[in-house]
């Protein structure tokens, strides 16, 4: 957002008050400040709305592609470091589908790659984009290859071909599908460009030797009208991805220089060195990847680093305190209790839906801390659980007489049975334990 | 043609350099010293500032094996039953040095004696010419003790010997300050805890150049985004001139094996060993990324991996 000053040059400076602030100077703070909105002021010329507009986009620009809700928006992030704020758009993944696949072949890999799926912490993880290559040079084969993918799931797609022309065929038939296409250079620019305005797609720069190849390209691009431009810095190394994507977030967010002010795409191709540029990208600011292949196994940690990355550093992901039943608990099922850490509460969840045994879930607000953390701040006391138990009428819903603990806060439960007047039985210091536990007990 | 702006930040501090390990000539018994710390800029950004150590990887070493994963074990196989042959297979997987972990002294376990425990350490020292560092089981008053032992049993070999914490750091430093060993100080996931811990040290006679700091570096999935950014912050800080965090950063991502992730088989996914040892391997990565000099790894696999990824990011050397 540019400062009050620069927007103040660009207002009337008439003073009347009609946008509800007494002068212009004093609207001009309220706009900087995101308080006001420049149409409140009637009297604003065009020239000044334009140079406004341009100078308040974001940093770097928010490119959209796919359609629906499943439509993946990169970019528009704000920060260096997450701890200054937050990173706001969470790196998307994208497996690649060879166009010289026979066509059940590429139904069958897109379902694939569709179900690789995993809960944790009350969300689903998985991959979120197709990227279809062009590698058989051939405008059907690209083409029906695309079609396929496209009826074959609802994920976003990426387009991947070198030529206008297989593109423009292939990219006709998903047009609604928004997807983004990749393979614009100094060779082909005009045309691919030409097949992205036409089609309303965002595009992909690619080939450029250094940032200033890049940045040329896509001024080039943006002549042509083109704004939803995504960047493939081409990095050979780990070393090149870190280096090109830290300078282009620091020039775009720091410098303001709109040049290179887009979403970065990682084409990372197979392998150990695929994942790790995957994984560097999550942390050091890469919005695409797109993998030539991954494994399951791979995939997991690669998508725990992103949810890991991409929490908010100044809220932890918390579920609602109060008693949950579990496993179809009913009257005298047993209470056990934990804190409403989200990564706490779904991991005794688990563990007791495990066990197969009726029992109720007693979440404690602990400000979504875990168990030890809650404790050693003074979040989880004796006090605060029988708070919890009474808040929730627990003992009534539950027609319960014994209350499980965490074992790791085993030190409370002297006072614990105190105050709370049921039989408290400590659990087992770590949740995989509960289930032998819960067989025991009953 | 375009010209993009240089965006090289100018950084007024520089952390300090730890040498591990000591030759004969200071009257140690290692090959070489590795020197650890000296940036001058974030991680691996060499436009930004030289990177002028490599960061490290310590191979774990356990002298009681409760806590070894069975898939670890499987790895290392007879080899892990004694730690002179663990610390042997480690180097041969190119382990840069050791950490030995000597949770048999532990009082609510096997309760070794210190002089036993000495012993352990010598015995590796002599069938390994690495750096060695060297923690206790956890126990404060007994590793109090143990450090105290292990300090004189192998006086100049300028050993790195855990921790130090704001509840317990005088007798363990003053252990490693008696030999003129070197000491992890070790703080739980906070910027100003980091900065006081080495500030009591530094007060009670502790040279700068012998202090490495944990600030505890949480698994994948556990945590993991805390650390990640209280190493960012605390480089970021010693780098403005905050002298009190301008030393080496060590991480031990050993913790990662405690995640159900890495140890329990999920319903519908197979890939078990595989995932835990990306597992590791990731939270490794993120070490490395967000500042670590030293890594303490568990399983080879996971360490491989971490290896190559230290090469790619330091540009292949
Ligand atoms: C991430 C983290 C933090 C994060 C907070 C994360 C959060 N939202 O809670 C931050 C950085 C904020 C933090 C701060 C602090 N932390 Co902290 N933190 C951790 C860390 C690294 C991981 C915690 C975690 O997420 N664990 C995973 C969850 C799932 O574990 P859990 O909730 O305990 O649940 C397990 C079991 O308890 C059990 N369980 C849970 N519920 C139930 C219920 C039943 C019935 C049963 C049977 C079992 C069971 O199952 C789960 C899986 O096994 C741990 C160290 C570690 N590696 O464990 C330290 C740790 C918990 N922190 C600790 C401390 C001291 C603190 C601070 C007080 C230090 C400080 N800097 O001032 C502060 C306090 C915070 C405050 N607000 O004032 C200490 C606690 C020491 C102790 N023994 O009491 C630990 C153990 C680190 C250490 N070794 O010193 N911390
Ligand atoms: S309405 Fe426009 S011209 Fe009038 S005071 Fe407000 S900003 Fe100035």
């Amino acid at each position: 957002m540019p400062t009050a000053i620069e927007i103040f040059k660009h207002l009337p400076k008439k003073n009347c008050g009609k946008c509800n602030y007494p002068t212009c100077l004093a609207f001009a703070m309220q706009l900087a400040n995101s308080k006001a909105k420049l149409e409140d002021c009637p009297f604003v010329s065009e020239e000044g709305k334009a140079a406004l507009a341009a100078s308040s986009a974001p940093p770097i620009r928010l490119v959209r592609f796919g359609s629906g809700q499943r439509a993946i928006e990169m970019g528009d992030e704000t920060e260096i470091y997450r701890h200054e704020k937050k990173f706001f758009h969470p790196t998307a993944f994208a497996v690649a589908v060879s166009d010289q696949l026979p066509k059940d072949e590429v139904r069958g890999r897109v379902e694939a790659i569709r179900s690789v799926r995993f809960e944790r912490v009350g969300q689903t993880l998985g991959f979120d984009s197709i990227a279809v290559k062009d590698d058989s040079g051939d405008p059907s084969k690209f083409a029906s290859a695309v079609e396929e993918a496209a009826s074959a799931c609802d994920l976003p797609l990426v387009l991947v071909s070198s030529s206008p022309e297989r593109m423009k065929v292939a990219a006709s038939k998903v047009a609604a599908r928004r997807p983004l296409l990749y393979g614009a250079d100094q060779r082909n620019l005009a045309e691919m460009a030409s097949v992205a305005r036409t089609l309303g797609c965002p595009m992909a720069l690619t080939g450029a030797k250094d940032l200033n190849e890049m940045a040329d390209l896509a001024a080039k691009a943006k002549a042509t009208g083109l704004e939803d431009l995504v960047l493939d810095l081409g990095s050979k190394s780990l070393k090149d991805q870190l280096e090109g994507c830290s300078k282009v977030r620091k020039l775009s967010v720091k410098k303001l220089f709109r040049g290179l002010g887009y979403p970065i795409l990682v084409d990372a191709g197979k392998g150990e060195e695929a994942v790790l540029k995957g994984m560097l990208a999550v942390m050091k600011y890469g919005s695409l990847v797109i993998f030539d292949d991954i494994s399951e196994a791979q995939a997991l940690p690669l998508f725990v680093l992103r949810q890991n990355i991409y929490t908010d550093p100044q809220v932890p992901i918390q579920v609602k305190p109060g008693l949950y039943p579990v496993n179809g608990a009913k009257e005298g099922a047993p209470i056990l209790f934990t804190t409403n850490f989200s990564l706490t509460y779904f991991t005794v969840l688990a563990d007791i839906e495990k066990s197969k045994v009726p029992a109720w879930l007693l979440v404690v607000d602990s400000e979504g801390l875990s168990v030890m953390t809650a404790f050693s701040a003074g979040k989880l006391t004796p006090e605060i659980v029988v708070k919890a138990l009474e808040s929730s009428a627990a003992k009534e819903r539950s027609g319960s007489e014994v209350l499980v603990m965490p074992g790791m806060v085993s030190r409370m439960s002297g006072k614990l049975q105190e105050l709370s007047g049921m039989r408290v039985v400590v659990g087992p210091k770590e949740s995989s334990g509960i289930p032998k536990f819960l067989k025991n007990l009953s | 043609m375009t010209e993009v702006p240089v965006t090289k930040e100018k950084w007024t501090g520089k952390i300090g350099v730890v040498s591990l390990g000591a030759t004969a000539d200071e009257g140690g018994s290692r090959a070489k010293k590795l020197a650890i710390g000296g940036e001058t800029g974030m991680p691996f950004l060499s436009y930004e500032g030289a990177m002028v150590n490599r960061p490290l990887i310590a191979g774990e070493v356990l002298d009681y094996l409760e806590e070894l994963p069975e898939q670890v074990r499987k790895e290392f196989q007879a080899d892990c039953e004694d730690p002179v042959t663990w610390a042997k297979a480690w180097i041969s997987r190119g382990a840069d040095l050791i950490c030995l972990k000597l949770h048999s002294t532990n009082p609510e376990e096997l309760d070794r004696s210190p002089e036993e425990a000495a012993q352990t350490v010598l015995k590796v020292l002599r069938a390994v010419d690495v750096p060695l560092i060297v923690y206790g089981s956890g126990h404060e008053e007994k590793d109090a003790k143990v450090m105290e032992v292990v300090s004189n049993a192998a006086p100049k070999e300028r050993l790195l010997l855990g921790q130090a914490e704001e509840s317990a750091y005088k007798s363990v430093s003053a252990a490693a300050m008696a030999n003129d060993h070197s000491i992890i100080s070790f703080a739980n996931l906070d910027v100003n805890l980091s900065k006081q811990i080495n500030i009591l040290l530094i007060d009670f006679g502790t040279r700068k150049d012998r202090i490495v700091l944990d600030p505890l570096f949480a698994a994948l999935g556990m945590g993991l985004e805390y650390s990640y950014s209280v190493m960012e912050r605390i480089r970021l800080a010693a780098l403005m001139g905050d002298s009190m965090l301008q030393v080496p950063l060590i991480c031990d991502t050993t913790s990662a094996w405690k995640a159900k992730e890495a140890s329990e088989e999920l319903e519908g996914h197979d890939g078990l060993e595989e995932r835990a040892v990306w597992w590791e391997a990731t939270t490794g990565l993120a070490a490395l990324v967000s500042g670590a000099d030293v890594l303490i790894m568990r399983s080879p696999s996971s360490a491989g991996i971490v290896r190559r990824a230290i090469d790619g990011l330091s540009g292949g050397v």
